[in-house]
C-alpha cells in the first residue's frame, strides 16, 4: 500500500490528527513548563532567560518549524475530515442522539475552530510582534514579561484568553485518549489509564494557561 | 409484572422511495398494551392504515428476536430506542408512557439511502465483508478442530467481536456516519484467532478502503456507536482495528 | 414407488462408496453449469459457497437484505458432532442411533447414517473459518449436552451457535461473491419453478424492492428454503419465513413429505396476549441446569418462591429419571401440555410451566466457593456466586427472558410453554438430496430426510451445514455431469414466458380482490385452526373439522382479502399475501397426513393412539413409511409411500424412562 493510499484513507487521516496531536500535547508541555516560570515571582527574570532561549537559539528555532509544520497539518486536515465527515449524513435527524457520547467529543471541530481563532490572537500578541523584532532571525529579541504584563492589563482580552484555554481543555479532553486510540491503543487498563491521564492533563493544562492572564490582570504577581 | 394500556402518537418518517422525498406524519394508536413489543405496536398501526385505507408503514423486520439485525428504527432520538443493549425489535412498550409522542425515524446515512419509509439499504455492509471479511478456506481443507488450541481469553474477545449482527445502528449513531464500529467487529473476530493470520494485513487495507469507497465517515471516537450498540460491542475493537492498519500499512512492501 | 437411490452395501461404508462412484465436472465444465440457490441460510449460504468455491456458476437468492440474516442465525444451543472429544463414549455410530431413535424410527437409515458421519467435518470445517467456538482454558474446544442424548458432544458459542456458524457461511459465500463465482440477489423472493422437459431449469423471482418478475435459468434449482413453522402463524420462526418456494416446487411436481411432523419446542416464552406477532424461544441448553415443575396442588395461586420443595412436582424427573429434564422436545413438551391441560398450569393464563434455576445457582455456588477454599460462607454468598456462574452461561437468555416478560429470572423461576420451533416434514428428496423433480434439489429444514418425526436439538445446525458443505457437492455433481452438453436456455424460453405469466396472474388476482380483511388476519385464523387441530394433539374429529374450515378460509381470503399499495414498488403486504396464500394450501395438506397417519410417533400424537401412561402409540406395522404427497389437484393428493427399512438400528418402544 503506497504511502499515499495510507494518508488518503479515512484510518490514515486520522493517524495524522493523532500524531501531530501527540505532537502538539507534547509541545504544550513545554510550553506550560516555561511560561510557569513567571511565577518565580522574580520580575520575569527567570521567564525571559527561557522565552531567550527559546527565540534565540538555532536548535528551538529549527523545532519551532516543525511544530508549525504540525500544527498546520493538524488544523489543515481537521477541517477537512470535519467537512467531510459532515456531508455523510445527507438528511440529518429530527431527533438528535446526544446521550452516546460527550458533547465535546461531538464538537471537536468547533473547539478547534475556536482554538484557531485564539491562536491567531495569541500569536499577533506575542510571536509575530518578537519575531518581527528579530528580523525572522536569531535577533535581538523584545521583554516578552513585559508584553505579557501589558496585554493582560486589558480586561476583554484576558476574557478572551481563558475562552482560548477553556477550548483548548475540552479539545484536549477528547483529543488526549482519542489520540491514544487512534494509534492503536486498546487494552483495556492502558485505555482506563489514558482516560483519567487525558482528563488530568486538560484539567492541569487549561488551568495553568488560564491562570496566567488573571495572574497578571489581578497583579497575584509581581 | 405490572400491566397497563396507553395511548400515544407515533410521528413517523414516511417516504415512497428513494427517490422522492419524504416527511413526518403523525398517527394516534390507542390501547396499546405495555407487554407488547414494539414492533407489534407498529403492526397495530399498519393494520390500521390498511383498513383506512392508507398505506401501512414498511420497515424492515425479521426473527424479532433481537439477533438478525434485519430491525433498524431510530427512535425518539436513539438507535433501536432508548433500552440499552437492544434492538427494536425486543424494546417493549414498558419502556413508554400515556399519551407520549414516539418519533420514529430511518436510519441516516448516505451510505445507507432509504428504501421506502423506515427501511434503508444496508448492502454496503455487505461489500465490506466482500472485502476481506472472512478466512480464505476452502470446504474440505480444514485440520481436526482441536489440532490448534486458541487461548480461551482470544478465543472469548473473538467471540465478542462476533456478536455483531450488522444492523448498522453504529453507523446510525456516529455524528460522522462511520461505519467503524462494525468494520473492527470484524477485523477484531478475525484476527484474534490464529486462523486469521495469513491475510491479517490485506484483510484490513481492503476492508478499510471499501468501508471509504461505500461513502461511510471517518471515525473520531466519540463512542456513540458502543453506547448504542445491541450487542455491545467495544469501541477498543476500532483501537484494535487502528493499531493492525498502522502496522499493516508501515510494513507493506510497496 | 419412490426411489431413495441408496447406495448397496453395508451403512457405514454407503457413503463412501458413494462418493467413490459417483460422477465428476471437471473443471473447464463446471464453469458453464449454472446452479440456482434459493434461500441463504446454514444450508443455502453453505451450499453457495462450497458450489462457488468448485467452480460453479451460482445464482443466490434471499428475501431479506442481507444473506446474513437468515432465521438460522437465530439458534441458540449448539451442533452436535460425533467428534467424542470428551471420551464419554461417543461415535458415529451413537450419534446416527440417538438420531434414529429421536426421531421415533421415521428417518431414512442411511441419509441420518451419512449425517453422522460428516458431522465431523463441519466442525473442523467451522474452526477453520474462524467461528469462535466455546473453548476449555486448556484452548481446545467445549462441549454441552442435550436432550435425548447421554454424551456431550454439543458445540457451542454461548447462545449464539446459529448465529455465528451462519456468520461463517456467510463470509465463506461473500468471498465467492467478491471472487465473482456466485451472483447474489438480495430482497428477491422465488415465485415459481420453471420447468423445461421436466426438469427444473430456473425459477422466477420477484424483486421485493420495486416489484418487478425477474427469470433466472439453472442446470440445477437448490431449495434452501428453511421450514413452515409460520403455518401456525405463532412460532419461534422469523417473521419472513415461509413456505412458498417449497409449496410453489410441490405444485409444479415435487412431492412433500410428512407435512405432519412438525416439532413443537418444549421451553418457549408463554404468549401473553392477542397482540403477539412471534414466540421466543428459550434454548433447550437451559434444561442443562434448569428444573422444570408444577405445584401439585392444583389451580395454586402462590409465588413460586412460595410453594415449598414438596409441594413442587418436577413431573420430567418424576415420570422419566433416566433422562429427568432433558428428555427430547417431543416428551417434554406433550409432558408439559399434559400438566397445563390437567388444571396444574402456572401463570396468568394457566398455559405455562416452571424452569427453575435455583437449584443450579446454589450448586454451582458451592462449587465456587469451594474453588476459593472458604467453607464458612453465608448461603446469600453463594447465591451470588451460583448466579455469576449462571450469568456467564445463560447470561444472553436470561436477558432476553428479562426484556420480553420484564420479570428478572435471576429471582423468579422463568415461566416456558411450547410452541412451534421446527418442521421435520418437507420436500421428499433421495440419498442425493433430489426431489421427484429432476434437477431440483432440497436442502436442510426444507427438506424431510433425516429427523424422522421429530428433531434432537443441536442436529438442525448440522443437518443444513452437512447438506450445505459436504453432501450437495457430490451429488449435484452426479447430475450435473450429465448436464454439460446442455448449453444455458434462453431464459426467453416459452417455458420461463409461461411460468412468468402464472405470477403475474397470480398476483393481479390478488391485488384486485380489494376486500376488507388484512392479510395478518387471515394468517392468524389459520395459525389458530391448525394450532388447536394439528399441533401438540391431534385426533380424527378435529382434523376433518379443520380441513373444511380451512378449505372455506381459502375460499374467503380469496374474495375478501386486502393489500393496500400497487404491485411495482416495495409491497410488503402484498409479499406477505403470496405467503399466507401458500400458507392455508399447506395447512390443509398437514391435516390430510396427520388424519392419515393413524399412530402416534414422534412430534405427531395422535390422542386416538398411546400408551396406558399417555406416551406415544407407534404403528411399525401399518406406518413405517414416509407419506410423500403428490398434488393432484387444489384440494386433492395422492399418497406415496416410501417404505422405511431398517437394516441396522432395531425400532423399538422409545424410552427415556
Amino acid at each position: 500500500m503506497t504511502w499515499k493510499q495510507v494518508f488518503t484513507s479515512s484510518v490514515g487521516k486520522k493517524l495524522v490528527m493523532a500524531f501531530t496531536g501527540i505532537f502538539l500535547i507534547l509541545f504544550l508541555i513545554v510550553h506550560a513548563g516555561l511560561n510557569a516560570c513567571i511565577w518565580a515571582n522574580d520580575g520575569g527574570e527567570m521567564f525571559n532567560k527561557g522565552a531567550h532561549f527559546m527565540g534565540a537559539n538555532v536548535v528551538p528555532r529549527i523545532l519551532e518549524i516543525g511544530l508549525f509544520v504540525g500544527l498546520i497539518l493538524h488544523i489543515v486536515q481537521g477541517l477537512m475530515l470535519e467537512l467531510d465527515n459532515r456531508k455523510k449524513r445527507s438528511v440529518g435527524y429530527a431527533v438528535a442522539y446526544s446521550d452516546g457520547s460527550k458533547w465535546y467529543s461531538r464538537s471537536m471541530g468547533i473547539l478547534g475552530t475556536l482554538i484557531l481563532l485564539f491562536l491567531v490572537l495569541h500569536l499577533s500578541d506575542f510571536w509575530f510582534p518578537n519575531r518581527a523584532h528579530q528580523n525572522f532571525v536569531l535577533g535581538e529579541e523584545i521583554d516578552l514579561y513585559a508584553k505579557m504584563k501589558e496585554t493582560f492589563s486589558v480586561l476583554w482580552v484576558v476574557i478572551v484568553y481563558v475562552l482560548g484555554c477553556l477550548s483548548l481543555g475540552y479539545h484536549l479532553a477528547h483529543g488526549f485518549q482519542s489520540a491514544f486510540r487512534t494509534v492503536g491503543v486498546h487494552n483495556r487498563k492502558y485505555n482506563l489509564m489514558l482516560v483519567s491521564l487525558g482528563l488530568g492533563f486538560s484539567i492541569v493544562v487549561t488551568l495553568a494557561f488560564a491562570m496566567m492572564p488573571l495572574s497578571f490582570y489581578f497583579g497575584w504577581i509581581n | 409484572m405490572e400491566h397497563y394500556n396507553m395511548n400515544l402518537t407515533v410521528k413517523v418518517w414516511r417516504q415512497k422511495n428513494s427517490r422522492e422525498k419524504g416527511g413526518f406524519q403523525s398517527y394516534p394508536v390507542k390501547d396499546i398494551s405495555s407487554e407488547m413489543s414494539f414492533l407489534e405496536m407498529i403492526d397495530v398501526l399498519n393494520e390500521q392504515l390498511i383498513r383506512d385505507g392508507e398505506d401501512p408503514i414498511a420497515f424492515d423486520h425479521d426473527c424479532r428476536e433481537g439477533i438478525c439485525g434485519m430491525c433498524s428504527m431510530y427512535i425518539n432520538g436513539k438507535p433501536h430506542g432508548a433500552w440499552k443493549a437492544n434492538t427494536t425489535c425486543q424494546l417493549h412498550m414498558r419502556a413508554f408512557k400515556d399519551g407520549e409522542t414516539i418519533t420514529v425515524e430511518p436510519w441516516r446515512a448516505g451510505a445507507f439511502p432509504v428504501i421506502k419509509d423506515l427501511m434503508v439499504d444496508r448492502s454496503a455492509f455487505d461489500r465490506i465483508i466482500q472485502a476481506g471479511g472472512y478466512i480464505s478456506v476452502n470446504t474440505g481443507n480444514a485440520v481436526d478442530g482441536n489440532s490448534l488450541p486458541i487461548n480461551k481469553d482470544k478465543a472469548d474477545a473473538s467471540f465478542a467481536a462476533a456478536m455483531c449482527i450488522g444492523c448498522g445502528a453504529c453507523v446510525a449513531a456516529c455524528k460522522n456516519s462511520s461505519a467503524m464500529l462494525f468494520l473492527s467487529a470484524k477485523v477484531s473476530h478475525l484476527a484474534l484467532l490464529p486462523q486469521g493470520e495469513p491475510e491479517r494485513k490485506s484483510r484490513v487495507i481492503n476492508m478499510v478502503a471499501q468501508m471509504d469507497k461505500e461513502g461511510f465517515g471517518a471515525c473520531t471516537n466519540t463512542g456513540a456507536c458502543e453506547a448504542t450498540c445491541p450487542k455491545e460491542i467495544s469501541i477498543s475493537n476500532i483501537a484494535r482495528l487502528n493499531q493492525e492498519y498502522l502496522v499493516a500499512s508501515l510494513t507493506s512492501d510497496k | 414407488m419412490l426411489d431413495a437411490k441408496i447406495p448397496s452395501g453395508p451403512l457405514d461404508d454407503k457413503w463412501t462408496e458413494y462418493k467413490g462412484h459417483c460422477k465428476l465436472v471437471n473443471p473447464a465444465n463446471k464453469r458453464k453449469l449454472e446452479v440456482i440457490i434459493v434461500g441463504t441460510g446454514l444450508a443455502g449460504a453453505s451450499a453457495a459457497a462450497a458450489l462457488g468455491e468448485l467452480g460453479y456458476k451460482v445464482k443466490a437468492f434471499c428475501f431479506q437484505d442481507s444473506p446474513r440474516r437468515a432465521h438460522s442465525i437465530a439458534a441458540q444451543g449448539g451442533i452436535n458432532a460425533a467428534k467424542n472429544y470428551q471420551n464419554d463414549g461417543d461415535s458415529v455410530f451413537r450419534l446416527f442411533y440417538d438420531t434414529i431413535k429421536g426421531g421415533d424410527y421415521r428417518a431414512r437409515e442411511a441419509n441420518v447414517h451419512r449425517l453422522a458421519e460428516v458431522s465431523t467435518n463441519i466442525i473442523d470445517q467451522c474452526v477453520a473459518q474462524g467461528v469462535p467456538f466455546a473453548r476449555e482454558y486448556g484452548g481446545l474446544l467445549s462441549n454441552r449436552s442435550f436432550g435425548g442424548t447421554q454424551v456431550q458432544r454439543t458445540f457451542y458459542a454461548a447462545g449464539q451457535t446459529g448465529q455465528q456458524l451462519l456468520i461463517g457461511a456467510y463470509q465463506a459465500l461473500e468471498r465467492q461473491i467478491a471472487l465473482g463465482n456466485v451472483q447474489m440477489f438480495a430482497r428477491h423472493e422465488m415465485l415459481e419453478i420453471v420447468k423445461i422437459d421436466g426438469k427444473a431449469r430456473g425459477i422466477i423471482a420477484r424483486n421485493l424492492v420495486n416489484g418487478e418478475l425477474e427469470r433466472h435459468f439453472g442446470h440445477a434449482v437448490l431449495l434452501c428454503t428453511g421450514g413452515y413453522g409460520n403455518v401456525y402463524y405463532l412460532s419461534t420462526n422469523a417473521m419472513g419465513s415461509n413456505t412458498t418456494a417449497t409449496w410453489k416446487a410441490h405444485r409444479k411436481g415435487a412431492a412433500f413429505a410428512n407435512p405432519c411432523f412438525t416439532q413443537i419446542h418444549p421451553t418457549c416464552i408463554p404468549v401473553s396476549g392477542d397482540h403477539q406477532s412471534k414466540l421466543t424461544l428459550m434454548s433447550e441448553s437451559l434444561r442443562n441446569d434448569g428444573r422444570i415443575w408444577v405445584p401439585k396442588k392444583k389451580d395454586d395461586q402462590r409465588k413460586a418462591i412460595d410453594i415449598p420443595e414438596e409441594e413442587r412436582d418436577y413431573y420430567l424427573e418424576r415420570r422419566y429419571p433416566a433422562f429427568g429434564n432433558l428428555v427430547p422436545r417431543d416428551v417434554a413438551s406433550r409432558a408439559a401440555k399434559e400438566r397445563c391441560d390437567e388444571g396444574y398450569g402456572v401463570g396468568t393464563s394457566k398455559q405455562a410451566v416452571y424452569l427453575d434455576f435455583a437449584d443450579a445457582i446454589v450448586r454451582y455456588g458451592k462449587i465456587e466457593a469451594g474453588k476459593e477454599g472458604n467453607s464458612s460462607k453465608s448461603m446469600e454468598e453463594i447465591i451470588v456466586l451460583g448466579k455469576e456462574v449462571v450469568k456467564e452461561k445463560y447470561g444472553n437468555l436470561f436477558d432476553m427472558y428479562k426484556k420480553i416478560t420484564g420479570e428478572n429470572p435471576y429471582e423468579f423461576p422463568m415461566r416456558i410453554y411450547p410452541a412451534v420451533h421446527y418442521t421435520m416434514g418437507g420436500l421428499w428428496v433421495n440419498y442425493e438430496l433430489q426431489t421427484t423433480i429432476p434437477g431440483l434439489y432440497a436442502l436442510g429444514e426444507a427438506n424431510f430426510s433425516d429427523h424422522g418425526a421429530n428433531r434432537l436439538g443441536a442436529s438442525a445446525l448440522m443437518q443444513g451445514l452437512a447438506d450445505g458443505y459436504f453432501v450437495i457437492p457430490y451429488t449435484l455433481g452426479n447430475t450435473l455431469a450429465d448436464e454439460i452438453y446442455n448449453k444455458a436456455i434462453e431464459t426467453s424460453h416459452p417455458a420461463f414466458e409461461e411460468a412468468e405469466k402464472e405470477v403475474a396472474d397470480r398476483i393481479n388476482t390478488l391485488m384486485n380482490i380489494k376486500g376488507t380483511q388484512t392479510v395478518e388476519s387471515f394468517h392468524k385464523r389459520l395459525g389458530k385452526i391448525i394450532w388447536d387441530k394439528c399441533g401438540m394433539a391431534r385426533n380424527k374429529e378435529g382434523l376433518l373439522q379443520a380441513i373444511q374450515e380451512i378449505q372455506a378460509l381459502k375460499k374467503e381470503f380469496w374474495s375478501d382479502v386486502r393489500i393496500p399499495g400497487s404491485i411495482n414498488e416495495m409491497n410488503p403486504e402484498l409479499d406477505k399475501a403470496n405467503r399466507v396464500a401458500d400458507f392455508i394450501e399447506l395447512g390443509e395438506l398437514m391435516c390430510v397426513d396427520a388424519l392419515n397417519r393413524n399412530e402416534s410417533c414422534g412430534g405427531h400424537f395422535r390422542e386416538e393412539f398411546q400408551t396406558e401412561d399417555g406416551e406415544a402409540l407407534r404403528d411399525d406395522a401399518n406406518f413405517m413409511y414416509v407419506a410423500a404427497w403428490e398434488s393432484k389437484s387444489a384440494h386433492e393428493w395422492n399418497l406415496i409411500k416410501e417404505p422405511l427399512v431398517y437394516d441396522v438400528v432395531k425400532p423399538s418402544q422409545r424410552s427415556y424412562k
